[in-house]
């Protein structure tokens, strides 16, 4: 899960699922043809000007050499070359500002409404919903229908952070305070990487996400799952993990609907199962990676804000397996 | 040339003491929620006399970082539901001289551990350890009992106080 800044690199460039290059949006394709209009035209100038400057290199003139008519002559190309320096960035402002205000649009009609707040260092995702039991609340995942217009709602909770999914659209910045809203749309269905784009603190750079855009059979039925509360424990195991849950410090910091959890310090834990990474995209989603995390988050984000907990090794196997259970 | 001498000295000292103020020591180990340890008792009876009161120093007053981490969990975990930013409601005012259990970092300490009977409730094996120990450097720093470049000196939500930076210090009367 881990992306080095290379591969990173790799994947700007050369198209992927964190990338500006392989849009899969209306915005993205609008933000891509800017980039490769002005990449093109700038490469174009780039080594045309690097010719003329070979080429006088090559033919230079002697000191005493003195030709008013050739003189006039280049006078004119410069007045030329100088116009379409002109004309070329009229085009990109034009270019740009029509890709901009294409983008700026909001969509709302039959829009589902998502609100995102960041968090140091992860994610907060509301469904809005008239119907408060119909309201689903969950971290650092967020799925959306294909082709249906997403508006996403967005604020902070402490520091700015800056929401960027680079296949979907630019950057937005989350705001304490102040809420601001623009959408996407996934064209076709797929996982796409997103990160935090403005310094935050000691984590932002393990403060990812992840949308996931589903077929839209396969988004309701996730989306009524993600409806209901957490699953009763079916074992005595489980049933006690919830209990080690509930009276340990957990129960101040995180959600599980339909138990006494109810706080929102951190992420909702109701459906953590159903969820493929955790700690906003640092790990994996396994029993062992879940372990570390509780008893050393720590060591795997220093500084974020779960301490490293002390439990006793029945105690975790058992929180481990409710955990587990929470599909 | 001695002269000199003692500048450097002084400068290097000043250094080192604002290396604990940055500290931030993530890393602790797990904190344990064992509060056996605990010297909080909720009558004035001992067989044999009372145990000496003890005279913990909580390291964190001295660095601003796990001061500011004490503050963000004062709000996180509704301590300012039931005192407010430290005037009191529910509870009693935490920023005065007054202080009913004791203001010593142990006695907060106690308090905030086992609860006391009056509507204060335990946080016995909630809050870990180390997060008490942040919380209490918070709560003496109301009062103004820390130092002033340790205090915290902005909030994040609008000021209605002073930042606990600049507030008059109020030693405690007990
Ligand atoms: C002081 C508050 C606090 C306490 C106590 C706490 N957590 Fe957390 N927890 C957090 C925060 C904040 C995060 C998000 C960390 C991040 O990604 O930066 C988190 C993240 C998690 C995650 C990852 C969720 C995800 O989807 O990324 C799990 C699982 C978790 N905590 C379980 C627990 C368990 C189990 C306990 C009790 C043993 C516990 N937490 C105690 C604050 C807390
Ligand atoms: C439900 C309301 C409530 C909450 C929440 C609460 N307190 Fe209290 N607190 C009280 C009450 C009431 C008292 C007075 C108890 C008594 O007189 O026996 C008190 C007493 C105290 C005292 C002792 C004051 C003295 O004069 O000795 C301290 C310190 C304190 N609380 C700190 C905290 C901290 C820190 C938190 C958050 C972790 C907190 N309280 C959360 C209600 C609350
Ligand atoms: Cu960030």
């Amino acid at each position: 899960m881990k992306h080095s800044a290379f591969s990173n690199l790799g994947s700007f460039l050369l198209g992927g699922n964190h990338s500006v290059t392989s849009p899969a949006s209306p915005q993205a394709h609008q933000i891509n043809g800017i980039w490769w209009l002005m990449f093109w035209v700038c490469g174009a100038a780039f080594v045309l000007t690097m010719l003329s400057m070979a080429g006088a290199i090559w033919r230079r003139r002697k000191a005493i050499e003195v030709d008013h008519a050739r003189d006039s002559r280049r006078a004119a190309f410069v007045a030329l070359a100088s116009g379409i320096v002109v004309v070329v960035l009229f085009v990109f402002l034009v270019a740009s500002a029509v890709g901009m205000k294409k983008t700026e649009y909001i969509e709302t009609r039959n829009a589902l409404t998502i609100q995102i707040i960041g968090h140091q260092w992860w994610w907060e995702i509301i469904y809005n919903d008239p119907v408060p039991s119909q309201i689903v609340t969950t971290a650092n995942e967020i799925h959306v229908p294909v082709g249906k217009p997403v508006l996403i709602l967005t604020s902070s909770r402490d520091v700015i952070h800056s929401f960027w999914a680079p296949n979907l659209n630019g950057k937005r910045d989350l705001i304490p305070g102040y809420q601001t809203a623009f959408w996407i749309q996934a064209d076709h269905p797929g996982v796409y990487r997103g990160q935090c784009a403005e310094f935050c603190g000691h984590q932002h750079a393990h403060m990812g996400f992840e949308v996931i855009a589903d077929p839209a059979g396969k988004y309701e039925q996730w989306k009524a799952a993600q409806i209901l509360p957490a699953k009763e424990p079916e074992d005595d195991v489980k049933r006690h993990g919830r209990e080690v849950f509930l009276s340990h410090p957990c129960v101040m910091c995180h959600t599980i609907r339909g138990t006494d959890a109810g706080s929102r310090v951190g992420p909702d834990l109701t459906h953590l199962a159903s969820r493929g990474t955790i700690a906003a995209g640092t790990l994996k989603n396994t029993t062992g990676n879940l372990a570390g995390w509780i008893m050393n988050s720590q060591s795997i984000k220093p500084g974020n804000h779960m301490p490293s907990m002390s439990l006793q090794p029945d105690d975790l196997q058992a929180l481990l397996a409710y955990l587990g259970s929470l599909q | 040339m001695k002269r000199l001498y003692f500048i450097v000295i002084g400068f290097v000292a000043l250094l080192l003491a604002s290396c604990e103020r940055e500290q931030r020591r993530f890393q602790q180990g797990a904190p344990s929620t064992d509060t056996s340890q605990s010297h909080a008792s909720m009558d004035e009876i001992y067989p044999g006399g009372a145990r000496p009161p003890s005279n913990v120093a909580n390291v964190y007053e001295e660095n601003a970082y796990m001061v500011s981490e004490g503050k963000r969990l004062y709000e996180q975990y509704n301590c300012v539901g039931c005192h407010f930013h430290g005037g009191g409601g529910i509870g009693p005012p935490l920023m005065d001289a007054d202080w009913i259990y004791g203001g010593e970092p142990q006695n907060i300490h106690d308090t905030i551990v086992e609860g006391r009977p009056n509507g204060m409730p335990s946080f016995r094996g909630k809050i870990p350890d180390q997060q008490v120990w942040e919380i209490t450097a918070y709560v003496r720093s109301m009062s103004g009992l820390l130092r002033k470049d340790v205090a915290p000196g902005r909030s994040d939500d609008m000021s209605i106080k002073k930042p606990e930076e600049s507030q008059k210090p109020e030693p405690p009367k007990k």
